[in-house]
C-alpha cells in the first residue's frame, strides 16, 4: 500500500451512491470533490415516486442528503460536469472536469425561476422520462440542488433560430449568458468512487411490445413519474394518450432481465419489488381498477421484502400470473396483452387501458467510455468489474478507484447505499493511514 | 439475369399458380428462371429434426444448384425457403455435420450457394424504385396486408430477411406495385401450420384471427408466398363463416399473382379459380393497363 497520498476523493456521479459516499467522506472530515453530469444531484432515486418496502415518498427521504451535499463545506460540487481524464496513480490522481456550459451564470443566478416560467420553447423532458416537457432552459426538479438552471441549445429559439432571448430580457440579475463557454478544471485526489449509476433497457428495441410506439406501453420509471406528486400528472395515473384513467394495468416482470436469447441472463434485481410497489400504488388511487403483475417468479429476497409482496396480493388483491407476454399491440383503444399462465397452460388475452414493462437494469450507455479514462475494466454486461466478486465488491481492478451503487452491477437503495457506504469507508482508511502515519 | 429455381413440391401440385405466376413475373422482370434438375422434397420439417439425413435433401437441391454454377438459388415456398436456407447454414458453419452429410449423398458442398426468396431477390438484384417503374398496372386503390407468417422471418439469426417482430420488406414490395400496404399485428403469427391436420380447430383459430386483424386494420385482402398458410387461411373461411359470427370472408393472393397483375401480365394460369374465396372481383377494381405512350 502507498505510503502517502492526498486525504482528498473525487466521487463520480451524484446519486444516492455517490452522495452517500461523498457525506460519509465529508463528514468524516476530508474534503471531497464530487462530479455530476446532469444539471443537479440526486440521480434516479429523486425520480421515484415512494421507496419499497416502506413507501416513503423518495423526495421526502432524498432532499435532506442533496440539500447537505449542496451546502456541505467540505463537498466541492461540480454538476452539468464530466470527468475526461485521469492520471496518476493511487494517493496522487489528477482528474480532469470538463464543465458544460449552462449559458446561466450561477455566481449570479438566484433559482427564481423566471426565466422557466416565460421560456417559449417546451420540449420532452429526460426527467420525466419523455411523459413529461420541459423548457429549454430548465432545471431537472423544482427541488434541484443546485437550483440553477441550465440552457438546452438543442431545443433553444435563440440557439436555433437567433431570436427570443426572452429569458435574457427577463432575468432579474442578468444572469443569462449565451456566449459561456466550456471550461476545464484540474482536481488532485489521492482516491476515487464510481458510482456512475445504470441504465434501462430502451423500449424501442422491444419490437413485440410496440417498440416504444404504444403510448399506454410505459416503462416503470415512466410509471414511477405518473405516480410522482411532481410529475406530469401530479400523481394522478392517467393514460397518455387520452388522459383516461386506466381500470384494467398489466405490469410485465423481467422485460429483457433474464433473457439469455437477447444476451441479459442475469436478474434485474429491482423489478419484483418496485412492480409490487407500482401495483400496490396503482391499486391505492383506482380502487375499482385491476391489476395483474406476470412473472417469473418472485425474488423478494431482503429485510420486509416478502412481506411487502404479500401485502400486494393479500391487501390490495393485485393479481399475479405466472407466466411471460409473447405479444402488445393496440386495438380499439386498448392495449391487447398476449401471454400464458404457465401454471395453467393456458393461454391468456386482456385488453388492458395500459401496460408497464419492468425493463431490464443494463449498464449506464457511457460506462465503457467512463471505464476507459477510468482505465478499470468492465464485465460482459458494461457493468465495473470488482477486485474480485466475493471479497472485494467494492474496488474496482485498478487500485485507488473503488465502486459504489448499480454502477458495479443492479442493486436496489439499501444495497446501493451500504456499498457505498463501504467504499467511503476503504477511501477513509487510506485517508487515515496517510493522515495519522506516526500511529500507523 | 439467370437465376436457379427450386419450385418445390407444393408449387407443382396444390400451387401451380404461384409457380405460373412467378415465372411469368420473373421473366418479365428480365429474369430467366433456370429449375434445378432433378430436384427433390425440401424435407419441410428442419425446425422438428436434428437428424442429419432429413437434411440431405434440402442439400441435395442444393448442390444442384453449385452444379449449375449458379451463386444464388431461389426459392419461393416459404417452407422450401426457410427449410433450404438453414440447411445451407448448417453446411456452411458446421463442419461436422457437413461432412457427414457430404458423405450421405456423396458430394463436397460448402454451403456457398445463397438462398433466396422473391423479395430479397427483387429488392437486391432488381431494387424496387426499378420494380415501381415497371409496374404498368399499378395497384391502386388496393389496401393489402403482408402476411409473413412465421418462415420468412424466423429464426431470426438464421433467415435475417428482415426484423421479425417490425419488418417492412413485405410492404414496401407491395408499395412498389402500387398497392397500400396496411400494418397489423398479425402478419407474422402462425396460421397453425401442419396443425390443420392433426388440430383443425386450433388451426381454423389461428387462421381465423389473423383475418379478422387485417379486417379490422381495413385490408381488402391477405398477401403470402406460402402455399401452407394459404392452404390455412384461404380455404376453410366458408367453415369459418359458419363459425364465427359476422365473419366477412377475405381474398388471400400470393405475392407473385398480385406481381403479375401489377405488372400487367395475362393471368391465365395464375390459379385464382382454384381459390376458395374469389379474389377476381377485387383485382377487377384494379384500373386497366395504362397503354404505354
Amino acid at each position: 500500500m502507498t505510503a502517502d497520498g492526498i486525504p482528498r476523493a473525487l466521487v463520480i456521479g451524484a446519486g444516492i451512491a455517490g452522495m452517500q459516499a461523498a457525506l460519509d467522506i465529508a463528514n468524516a472530515g476530508y474534503e471531497v470533490v464530487l462530479v455530476e453530469r446532469k444539471p443537479s444531484i440526486g440521480g434516479h432515486m429523486l425520480q421515484l415516486s415512494e421507496t419499497f418496502p416502506t413507501l416513503d415518498c423518495a423526495q421526502c427521504i432524498l432532499t435532506p442528503r442533496t440539500v447537505e451535499v449542496g451546502q456541505h463545506p467540505r463537498i466541492r460540487l461540480y454538476t452539468y460536469a464530466e470527468v475526461t481524464e485521469v492520471e496518476g496513480e493511487l494517493g496522487h490522481f489528477r482528474a480532469r472536469i470538463r464543465r458544460r456550459p449552462a449559458y446561466v451564470d450561477w455566481t449570479r443566478c438566484t433559482g427564481c425561476g423566471l426565466c422557466q416560467e416565460k421560456c417559449p420553447a417546451r420540449v420532452p423532458s429526460d426527467f420525466e422520462e419523455g411523459i413529461g416537457r420541459r423548457k429549454a432552459i430548465y432545471t431537472l426538479s423544482p427541488q434541484a440542488v443546485p437550483n440553477k438552471p441550465v440552457i438546452d441549445p438543442a431545443s433553444c429559439i435563440f440557439f436555433q433560430r437567433g431570436k427570443c432571448r426572452a429569458c435574457e430580457k427577463l432575468c432579474p440579475t442578468g444572469a443569462i449568458a449565451f456566449d459561456q463557454q466550456e471550461t476545464t478544471v484540474v482536481e488532485e485526489v489521492g482516491a476515487i468512487v464510481v458510482a456512475t449509476g445504470f441504465g434501462l433497457y430502451p423500449p424501442a428495441e422491444i419490437g413485440e411490445y410496440g417498440a416504444g410506439e404504444i403510448p399506454d406501453v410505459l416503462t416503470g420509471i415512466q410509471f414511477e413519474r405518473l405516480l410522482s406528486a411532481s410529475g406530469p400528472t401530479a400523481g394522478q395515473i392517467r393514460r397518455p394518450s387520452d388522459g383516461k384513467e386506466p381500470k384494467e394495468v398489466v405490469f410485465v416482470q423481467c422485460v429483457r432481465s433474464r433473457d439469455p436469447e437477447h444476451g441479459l441472463p442475469y436478474c434485474s434485481r429491482i423489478c419484483c419489488m418496485y412492480t409490487a410497489k407500482h401495483a400496490m400504488l396503482y391499486k391505492h388511487r383506482v380502487h375499482d381498477g385491476q391489476a395483474y403483475i406476470f412473472y417469473i417468479d418472485i425474488r423478494s429476497a431482503g429485510k420486509n421484502y416478502e412481506e411487502f409482496v404479500q401485502r400486494a396480493m393479500e391487501e390490495d388483491r393485485v393479481l399475479y400470473i405466472r407466466g411471460r407476454i409473447s405479444r402488445l399491440f393496440p386495438q380499439d383503444g386498448k392495449v391487447i396483452v398476449w401471454g400464458v399462465d404457465t401454471l395453467t397452460g393456458k393461454p391468456i388475452e386482456i385488453a388492458a387501458d395500459m401496460v408497464v414493462l419492468a425493463t431490464a437494469v443494463v449498464a449506464d450507455p457511457s460506462a465503457r467510455e467512463v471505464a476507459g479514462v477510468l482505465g478499470i475494466e468492465v464485465d460482459e454486461h458494461g457493468f465495473f468489474r470488482e477486485a474480485d466478486e466475493a471479497m472485494r465488491p467494492m474496488e474496482s481492478t485498478r487500485p485507488g478507484i473503488f465502486l459504489a451503487g448499480a454502477a458495479q452491477s443492479p442493486k436496489d437503495i439499501p444495497d446501493t447505499v451500504a456499498q457505498a457506504s463501504g467504499a467511503a469507508a476503504r477511501v477513509l482508511a487510506l485517508f487515515q493511514r496517510w493522515t495519522h502515519k506516526e500511529q500507523a | 439475369m439467370e437465376i436457379a429455381y427450386f419450385p418445390g413440391c407444393t408449387l407443382s401440385t396444390k400451387a401451380k399458380g404461384l409457380d405460373r405466376s412467378a415465372r411469368d413475373s420473373l421473366q418479365a422482370l428480365g429474369f430467366t428462371l433456370r429449375e434445378i434438375p432433378e430436384w427433390n422434397c425440401c424435407g419441410a420439417s428442419f425446425p422438428l429434426t436434428n437428424d442429419d439425413l432429413r437434411l440431405a435433401g434440402a442439400v441435395r437441391n442444393l448442390v444442384r444448384a453449385a452444379e449449375m454454377g449458379q451463386e444464388e438459388l431461389l426459392a419461393l415456398c416459404s417452407t422450401c425457403y426457410n427449410v433450404t436456407k438453414r440447411a445451407n447454414r448448417v453446411m456452411r458453419e458446421d463442419t461436422t455435420r457437413r461432412e457427414r452429410i457430404n458423405t450421405f449423398i456423396e458430394a463436397q458442398y460448402d454451403g456457398h450457394v445463397r438462398v433466396v426468396h422473391l423479395l430479397d431477390l427483387l429488392r437486391d438484384r432488381l431494387g424496387f424504385e426499378e420494380l415501381r417503374q415497371r409496374v404498368t398496372r399499378p395497384l391502386e386503390g388496393l389496401r393489402l396486408a403482408a402476411y409473413y407468417g412465421c418462415f420468412l422471418l424466423r429464426p431470426a439469426d438464421e433467415i435475417a430477411l428482415d426484423d421479425p417482430e417490425t419488418p417492412h420488406l413485405f410492404e414496401d414490395f407491395l408499395a412498389a406495385l402500387g398497392a397500400e400496404p396496411v400494418f397489423y399485428p398479425h402478419r407474422g403469427e402462425c396460421c397453425g401450420s401442419y396443425l390443420a391436420v392433426g388440430a383443425p380447430e386450433v388451426a381454423l383459430d389461428a387462421s381465423y384471427r389473423i383475418l379478422q386483424a387485417a379486417r379490422r386494420s381495413g385490408a381488402d385482402a391477405l398477401v403470402t408466398s406460402c402455399p401452407l398458410c394459404h392452404y390455412n387461411l384461404d380455404h376453410p373461411q366458408r367453415e369459418m363463416a359458419t363459425r364465427y359470427p359476422g365473419f366477412r370472408p377475405l381474398p388471400v393472393l400470393y405475392i407473385t399473382q398480385v406481381l403479375g397483375v401489377a405488372l400487367g401480365l395475362d393471368p391465365e394460369g395464375f390459379g385464382f379459380e382454384r381459390h376458395a374465396v374469389d379474389p377476381l372481383p377485387l383485382l377487377a377494381r384494379v384500373p386497366e393497363k395504362v397503354s404505354a405512350l
